[in-house]
């Protein structure tokens, strides 16, 4: 109740941009509402002088109809005008409520999304904030003018005829208790639906993702069995919140059926006795009816708002999951860095519990080139992830140009750095804005020189449409190695004072990595470089080899004096030549 | 929508008693107006209390009854649905699951799980609203019009003359706004792909300082998204307003007509009354289709959707029975030619080798040279373009796709794991495998000191997608993965390129020890990974420009030399 309670509040924080709109809309509700009611009253009348054969009032009823007219007219404008408003509300906050999830994702550690299923926030951001919206517009649409009816009716009934007004009143907290009962049991049955959705989103995110290696190995009947479990689940969860939540509407309407006959009854009666007309009966009848409707609708949207809170709920807990530790409040300032990084007593892992890197120190001098050669999964990739700030150490300090990283805000931080990943990512759109993601105000003469640099011209202006050649997230048809020429093309066009090559080349051809390798050469010159290489070529130009093991460096120094040393290095090296 | 109504027999009950009980309950409805004029002319007329009380008790039991058939309704209603989507989901799930490489290269992963679930879930809402109220609705329009009719034909004309209006009304706003809601889906598929991409390629974009541009570009597709919400919302706000002023214009008329009858003697004034209250009901039903309509109109947007996809078949032949098997352990290539789909260039051209059982061949070559393209057609991944790849002497057509592709283990060049334990992973492989296989295949990968580094060894918790493993972890659990179900051939495509030279060099040798000697490719761009098989295929630009052995290789080709001759330069020696 708590949590619910809690994001209400956040959903009206969102809603507080569009207040003049929602005045405007309760306005407009507010006098739709009135001129519905209006109208029964006026054909009450106009009931009233049709008595019998030869007794109708044909003078009265003409004006009565008139202003029938214009009443109908003016409702349904104002209709029309809420409703439009309405959606515009909905539209609006969602879609802002989206763009503070995204935007908050810019910021969320990398940690969080290391460890979270692709699949289950897409979910939230989407079709939780789909569902959402459905909500919050019935909310709107009918929640109001459901709450107006309700209270206009009964105002114009007591002004009528006090009795069959309480009869009413007392009739309807039975109406009030039922949907109340309904909504919460059903509200933990929607969320539980939304939970074994999210399940499903992300199976269905992971095999759909992973196809290619399903159908190589033939396991399509056991992933299809896995998600008909999840999805068996989902039915009967389903089916479960579906049924329940649809009980609202019997129960209410029965209810209302109820007040309908004691309304005719005591209606009835009264003017059996002369203490009411038959057109105030058929108004009271006709109210009767307007009354319950919104009893039915405000029921449905209950349930409707449940389903919304949940999916709600879903999505407010990803976005106020915590954000990375925010910049210094007074940032220092790096410029253009010279490149001299000093690692002080910096331990870092991934969980508490196994330690990784402990107490590492390391001092490199501006243009150092600087590789990293060891086993797999001895700790080379989380060494990037620390230079770059994807994660901070636990303890101990990275600094650049004496500069400590955590007084720089990462922004700084990452422009002097390129990088380059071992798994390449190549985004949806044309080659030319892949190769420009860092420079985006790069002309397309410095993209094709960078391209050119990048050795990937070639391959990019053979192409289909060259540069203009619009590629599908992941980078579709084109090769790995192409994908990771062009992920070498987009450094190449930032030219930043250091470089992180985390086995840049591991995948390209020796050929294309000659040529490459020349242009880093010139790209290297005066620069800072870590290399997480396995290509032994690579590391023997290598001003610093650092091998490491276990998160730990085991041994430090040039090829030719590791070599000499014959350790650890020297194994590595030597089991090129094993058959 | 052909699939969704493939369903239709296996939920013929619920389909047919959830509208009927909605039907029995709406009828029970439609008597409730002439209750109402009996107590008015009866009852008032003749001051009949007793009469008055056995009519609203009989309100009652109309309402009792009501209640008993429509919650019947909703139980099959909601059974059906749900259960009906179910199946769909779960069929179009299997459906993507048969495609072939070549469908999901042109589909792409966003779309098909937008397919997957939110599709699927406008269908499920849109079809429970549908057996709810698409039949009750018009069957109380027609059926107030009809008793309408029975208590006055000549004052019920309004009742003729305004309900085909409506439906036009209804039809006309429906027809617009369908072609609206299917762009509305495709922001939305739109909004989906810009998300996903951020989350897959966080390191890359935070590296590169996107997050300003991600987060303008994310703004300009939601506000794209919010504006094509909103026209279409203009629209389908009309339905409801036009509705009522129909509706009570038609009350106006029928008031009018009803006073000139009533003076005539015609009708009596608890006529009127009843006719004014079955225009009630028409109006709050049609309020209520039309709402329905929107939502059925989305569903179906969806629904078409979603037939797209099951519209798309495998473009593989599949046979029924496996051919005869003459030559063991054989791959050959006869003359093939290879292009992807909406390719123009061919990516293997006229490619000719072969291979005796337990051999190793090495598929060697520059970037985009084909090698990858080579090995997906041996387990037909893709059919060629022209030629044959034949395995074990027949053509890979002639075989079911199963029975070919059990024969094979693939290591592909991106690694994927999946969610669950190591154990589940390998499984994968072969899943009666024994305690014994598994640890000589995880012995063969050299992956046996990462499942030792576990705490939970085997079933240790692998993430979706292997992310707690390094990238050298994850081609060595998929190469045990691989090696798991005792394949007749191995296939490795680059799968050690995270893997470092011992043990890359301690991988190969232990392939070469498997007792049930796999014939083994290697793809790779060092010649030290294929320096040792005993046929070795140099591609370039798609053509096979050496095959021979390593020392042939050296001296014939010349592509072949520059390769090796780049990895060990400034050694001077070609060892």
């Amino acid at each position: 109740m708590k949590t619910k309670r809690k994001t209400i509040r956040t959903v009206l924080s969102f809603l507080k941009g569009s207040l003049p709109l929602c005045v405007l809309s309760l306005l407009l509700a507010l006098i739709s509402v009135a001129l519905t009611l209006y109208l029964p009253l006026l054909i009450g009348d106009a009931i009233d002088c049709i008595v019998g054969e030869g007794k109708v009032d044909f003078e009265t009823i003409l004006p009565l109809l008139q202003r029938g007219a214009v009443c109908i007219l003016l409702t349904s404008a104002a209709e029309w005008g809420m409703a439009f408003i309405n959606q515009r509300i909905t539209y609006k906050t969602v879609a802002s409520i989206r763009r503070k999830a995204f935007s908050g994702l810019q910021s969320l550690p990398l940690s969080y999304l290391d460890s979270h299923p692709t699949g289950d926030i897409v979910s939230r951001v989407i079709a939780d904030a789909d569902t959402f919206a459905d909500g919050l517009l019935m909310g709107f649409t009918q929640f109001f003018t459901g709450a107006l009816t309700i209270v206009g009716t009964l105002v114009f009934m007591f002004v009528i005829k006090p009795v069959i007004a309480l009869v009413v009143v007392v009739l309807t907290p039975l109406s009030l208790f039922v949907s109340r009962f309904i909504a919460g049991k059903t509200y933990s049955m929607f969320r539980k639906q939304s939970e074994i959705r999210g399940r499903q989103t992300a199976l269905i995110d992971e095999m759909i993702g992973g196809e290619k290696t399903v159908i190589a190995f033939s396991e399509k009947e056991n992933v299809c069995r896995r998600f008909d479990e999840v999805n068996g689940e989902l039915v009967s969860a389903s089916l479960r919140a579906t049924f329940f939540s649809s009980l609202t509407n019997p129960t209410t309407r029965f209810v209302n059926s109820l007040v309908y006959a004691a309304v005719g009854l005591t209606g009835a009666l009264y003017a059996m006795a002369g203490g009411l007309t038959v057109g105030a009966l058929s108004c009271f009848l006709s109210y009767a009816n307007q009354y319950t409707k919104p009893f039915n609708e405000i029921s449905g949207v209950i349930t409707e708002l449940q389903n919304a809170l949940a999916c709600a709920a879903r999505l407010f807990d990803f976005m106020e999951t915590a954000s990375e530790s925010p910049d210094p409040e007074s940032p220092a300032s790096l410029g253009t860095a010279k490149g001299a990084i000093t690692l002080d007593d910096v331990s870092f892992s991934y969980v508490p519990e196994r330690k990784l890197i402990e107490h590492l120190n390391l001092k490199v001098s501006p243009g150092d080139r600087i590789a990293i050669v060891g086993p797999t999964g001895c700790g080379k990739t989380t060494l990037i992830n620390l230079l770059m700030r994807f994660y901070d150490p636990v303890s101990g300090t990275i600094s650049v140009d004496g500069i400590p990283t955590r007084d720089l805000t990462r922004e700084e931080l990452r422009r002097n750095f390129g990088m380059v990943l071992q798994e390449t990512w190549i985004r949806s759109g044309s080659i030319r804005d892949n190769i420009r993601m860092g420079k985006p105000d790069a002309t397309d003469e410095e993209v094709e020189a960078a391209a050119r640099a990048a050795h990937a011209h070639g391959f990019i202006s053979r192409l289909p449409e060259g540069y203009a050649t619009v590629v599908p997230e992941g980078g579709g048809t084109l090769s790995q190695g192409q994908r990771q020429l062009l992920c070498i093309a987009r450094v190449m066009l930032t030219d930043p004072p250091m470089l992180i090559l985390d086995e840049a080349t591991s995948s390209i051809d020796t050929r294309t990595e000659l040529r490459v390798q020349k242009a880093f050469e010139t790209l290297m010159q005066g620069r800072t470089t870590f290399i997480v290489a396995h290509r032994l070529s690579t590391v023997r130009e290598a001003t610093n080899i650092l091998v490491m093991r276990d998160g730990n460096i085991v041994e430090q120094g040039t090829h030719d004096a590791l070599l000499a040393k014959n350790g650890f290095y020297s194994v590595l090296y030597n089991s090129q030549f094993e058959p | 929508m052909k699939h969704l109504f493939r369903f239709f027999p296996k939920y013929r009950k619920e389909f047919l008693l959830g509208p009927f009980f909605k039907l029995v309950e709406a009828s029970f409805e439609l008597c409730v107006p002439l209750v109402m004029r009996a107590i008015i002319d009866v009852g008032i007329a003749q001051s009949d209390k007793g009469y008055m009380i056995k009519m609203a008790l009989l309100l009652v039991l109309l309402a009792l009854l009501g209640l008993i058939s429509s919650v019947t309704a909703q139980y099959f209603a909601a059974k059906a649905s749900v259960g009906m989507v179910g199946g769909l989901k779960s069929e179009l799930f299997s459906h993507l699951q048969s495609l072939s490489y070549r469908e999901l290269d042109t589909f792409g992963t966003p779309t098909m799980i937008t397919r997957m679930t939110s599709d699927c879930n406008q269908v499920q809402s849109g079809l429970n609203l549908a057996l709810r109220l698409l039949l009750r609705s018009p069957f109380v329009v027609f059926g107030a019009m009809i008793m309408a009719l029975t208590v006055d034909v000549n004052a019920s004309m309004p009742f003729v003359i305004v309900i085909p209006i409506l439906l036009a009304v209804t039809f006309a706003v429906m027809l617009v706004s369908i072609p609206m809601y299917r762009k509305v889906q495709g922001k939305v598929d739109g909004l989906v792909g810009d998300l996903r991409e951020n989350l897959t390629g966080v390191r890359v974009l935070r590296a590169f300082r996107r997050e300003k541009e991600e987060i303008k570009e994310f703004d300009r597709r939601n506000s794209g998204l919010k504006r094509e919400q909103n026209r279409v919302g203009a629209i389908s706000a009309l339905l409801n307003p036009v509705t009522y002023v129909i509706i009570n214009f038609a009350v106006l008329y029928l008031i009018w007509r009803g006073a000139l009858r009533v003076d005539a003697g015609k009708l009596t004034q608890g006529d009127v009354v009843a006719l004014y209250n079955y225009m009630g009901q028409i109006l709050v039903e049609l309020i209520k289709l039309a709402n329905l309509i929107i939502q059925i109109t989305k569903a179906i947007a969806c629904a078409n959707r979603i037939e797209k996809v099951f519209s798309v078949e495998s473009s593989l032949s599949e046979p029924e029975n496996a051919p005869e098997e003459t030559a063991h352990g054989t791959v050959s290539f006869e003359n093939v030619s290879f292009a992807y789909a909406g390719a123009s260039d061919r990516s293997l051209s006229d490619i000719t080798f072969s291979c005796e059982a337990g051999q190793t061949v090495g598929i060697i070559g520059g970037t985009g040279s084909g090698k990858t393209s080579l090995v997906s057609l041996i387990p037909r991944f893709y059919d060629v373009t022209e030629g044959k790849v034949k395995v074990n002497g027949s053509d890979v057509k002639d075989y079911p796709s199963g029975v070919l592709r059990r024969k094979f283990g693939v290591v592909p060049q991106q690694p994927t794991l999946f969610a669950g334990t190591i154990r589940e992973n390998l499984l994968w492989g072969d899943e009666n495998a024994d305690e014994e296989t598994l640890a000589e295949a995880i012995n063969a990968a050299q992956a046996a000191d990462i499942v030792r580094s576990k705490e939970k060894g085997l079933d240790e918790e692998v993430e979706q997608g292997g992310r707690n493993f390094s990238g050298g972890q994850k081609q060595r659990l998929t190469i045990a993965r691989a090696l798991v179900r005792r394949p007749e051939f191995l296939i490795l495509d680059d799968s050690a390129s995270a893997l470092d030279f011992a043990t890359d060099a301690s991988l190969r040798k232990a392939l070469r020890a498997l007792p049930y000697r796999p014939t083994v490719f290697i793809v790779s761009q060092r010649t030290s990974s294929v320096r040792y098989a005993d046929v070795i295929v140099v591609l370039d630009e798609g053509k096979a420009v050496g095959i021979g052995t390593h020392d042939e290789l050296l001296v014939s080709c010349p592509v072949y030399r520059e390769i090796h001759e780049s990895q060990f330069r400034k050694e001077g020696k070609a060892v």
